[in-house]
């Protein structure tokens, strides 16, 4: 029939189409990191693997991630469930204001740590006269990145918690459990691949963060230089080799997010089906 | 924390104004809590700084000529990276939802890639493939256009990071919508392109917006990406975020904090925006 030889026609030109576009902007780059970094075999990238402010840079970007994702996932569970089991006045302002993070540069809320924290700041005095680093040094780094990734938990777990709804929640206080009760037997099991999916995607973006960490970290090489510091300093200073062995690293890392992402978007499917 | 306990005392009131604090359940201590904490006071801190500025000061170094390109720069590049994002964005959430073929569901999977790859890896590989001896950067440079290190890798910056929110935005909403509908347009004697035109793109256009919106908010905010791919020259393709960590390496505290003033204002703007183009999308649901 003309009409499907048509639509074949259409069909693979449009597929055609995306797959170039996509190719330029998404599948050659990222491709290219993993090229780079083993042009050479594998050898240099374990060579790199070994220098002490690369491995310094591996160890405070984890250090950073295991304060601010559980941190940011109990504040992020407390959020969702003000926002999905109650009604109140300006709740769709809550819900807004959470998103202020995402559409604010990074850059301005390393800014806004600054001002806050800096020789210049707000509690700049205090904490000159009580000896507290905070500027220019890790807890610094963590504010900036635990602002950055505020909304993530809570973004992902409201949606889950108003599905689930409160029925269950509410047969269990009747049949007499306690709060905490209720949340680790009956809420969190129902809500937990929403909240996995929420912390995944916190530890991304934590690891990944690079503009509000290089405001107020000072990028100080082997004491506050994270991975994604890393690449860009390895990169101005012509060590492309060094830069990509990081890139990788952290190429990996977005991998393995959106492969878990994947399988927990797949494990929700499956529930909503029952 | 699931249910919260409900005031029991019938005691004399204390007069403490913080005492409707202890009264309220823990998430929501935790909940205003930490957001004051984390939002409230570095936003505040922001624009109380920036108001410390005599206005005339205010308005004389957040329109500085080199501020002035700045904004140029980004807004310009941005609008024109998320509109780019907005045709093949659209083309590509077509083809995913439409379309059956070889590694649909990996090719599915990637587009997220932009949101989960550090965005100073981003940098350093696009300027890598599109610099002038890079995979793409060496042909193209043949043709005589140089990708790297000018505006135009600002924009190839912009359009890689903003790609998932208009694919990601549209994508739901054409999963929905019903065949039928394009179906009976079809039969009743439309054209391919009326039935695009009059039938698909209509409800289809609050999402795209939407996910415009969305990818031109990333864009204008982009740092660590554009940082690496761009020569950073002011008055060329000097972007506002840059300009802020330009100022601060330099301790003009004043010009950063108005900019970076200048630039949240913008960003929660655009937020209100989004918001209001994500309730005219919703305006036809079912409660």
């Amino acid at each position: 029939m003309t009409l499907s030889k048509e639509d074949g026609w259409v069909k693979y030109l449009l597929i055609g189409v995306a797959i170039v576009f996509l190719s330029l902007i998404l599948f050659i780059p990222a491709l290219n990191v993993f090229v780079q970094a083993f042009e050479k075999g594998i050898g240099p990238f374990f060579h790199n693997l070994t220098r002490p402010d690369f491995l310094h840079a591996i160890k405070l970007t984890v250090l950073i991630a295991l304060i601010v994702v559980p941190v940011n996932t109990v504040f992020g569970l407390c959020a969702a469930w003000v926002i999905a089991r109650n009604q109140f006045r300006g709740r769709a302002f809550l819900i807004s204001l959470l998103d202020v993070p995402f559409a604010v540069s990074p850059v301005v809320a390393g800014l806004m740590v600054v001002l806050l924290y800096g020789r210049n700041g707000w509690f700049g005095p205090f904490l000159q006269e009580h000896d507290i680093k905070i500027v220019f040094a890790m807890p610094a780094m963590v504010l900036a990145s635990a602002f950055i990734t505020l909304p993530f938990v809570a973004r992902e777990v409201i949606p889950v918690l108003e599905e689930a709804g409160s029925d269950q929640e509410e047969a269990a206080k009747i049949l007499g459990a306690g709060d905490w009760q209720i949340f680790w037997r009956v809420t969190l099991p129902s809500i937990r691949w929403g909240l996995m999916y929420g912390v995944i995607l916190t530890n991304a973006r934590t690891m990944g963060e690079f503009g509000a960490i290089s405001v107020v970290s000072g990028n100080i090489i082997g004491k506050t230089q994270t991975l994604p510091l890393f690449v860009e300093q390895a990169y101005k200073q012509y060590e492309t080799e060094a830069a990509f062995s990081a890139a990788v690293l952290l190429a990996f890392l977005a991998v393995v997010t959106l492969v878990l992402k994947e399988i927990l978007e797949r494990r929700t499917q499956i529930k909503e089906v029952d | 924390m699931a249910v919260s306990t409900l005031p029991t005392s019938t005691r004399p009131r204390q007069q403490n104004p913080f005492r409707w604090l202890t009264r309220i359940s823990l998430p929501w201590q935790v909940t205003i809590g930490y957001l004051s904490f984390m939002l409230f006071l570095p936003v505040a801190a922001l624009l109380l700084k920036a108001s410390t500025e005599k206005p005339e000061d205010f308005i004389r170094i957040a329109t500085e000529p080199i501020a002035l390109s700045a904004y140029e720069v980004t807004f310009t590049t941005a609008l024109i990276a998320a509109l780019i994002d907005g045709f093949f964005g659209v083309l590509i959430a077509w083809i995913l939802v439409r379309y059956t073929f070889p590694f649909r569901r990996i090719i599915d999977a990637a587009i997220d890639l932009p949101f989960a790859l550090p965005t100073s890896v981003a940098g350093l590989t696009l300027a890598t493939v599109y610099s002038d001896t890079g995979w793409l950067g060496a042909p193209l440079s043949h043709l005589g256009i140089k990708v790297a290190f000018t505006r135009l890798g600002v924009g190839i910056a912009m359009v890689f990071i903003s790609l998932p929110f208009v694919v990601r935005t549209v994508q739901p909403v054409l999963a929905e919508m019903e065949k039928e509908f394009e179906e009976s347009a079809w039969s009743l004697g439309a054209s391919r392109w009326q039935t695009f035109w009059r039938v698909i793109l209509p409800p289809l256009f609050p999402a795209i917006l939407t996910g415009v919106a969305l990818g031109f908010s990333r864009a204008v905010g982009e740092y660590g990406s554009v940082v690496i791919v761009a020569a950073n020259v002011p008055f060329q393709d000097l972007i506002a975020s840059v300009l802020v960590i330009r100022q601060l390496e330099q301790y003009e505290y004043a010009g950063a904090t108005v900019i970076g003033t200048v630039l949240l204002v913008i960003s929660l703007i655009i937020l209100i925006g989004i918001n209001l183009l994500q309730a005219w999308g919703r305006r036809y649901d079912v409660k």
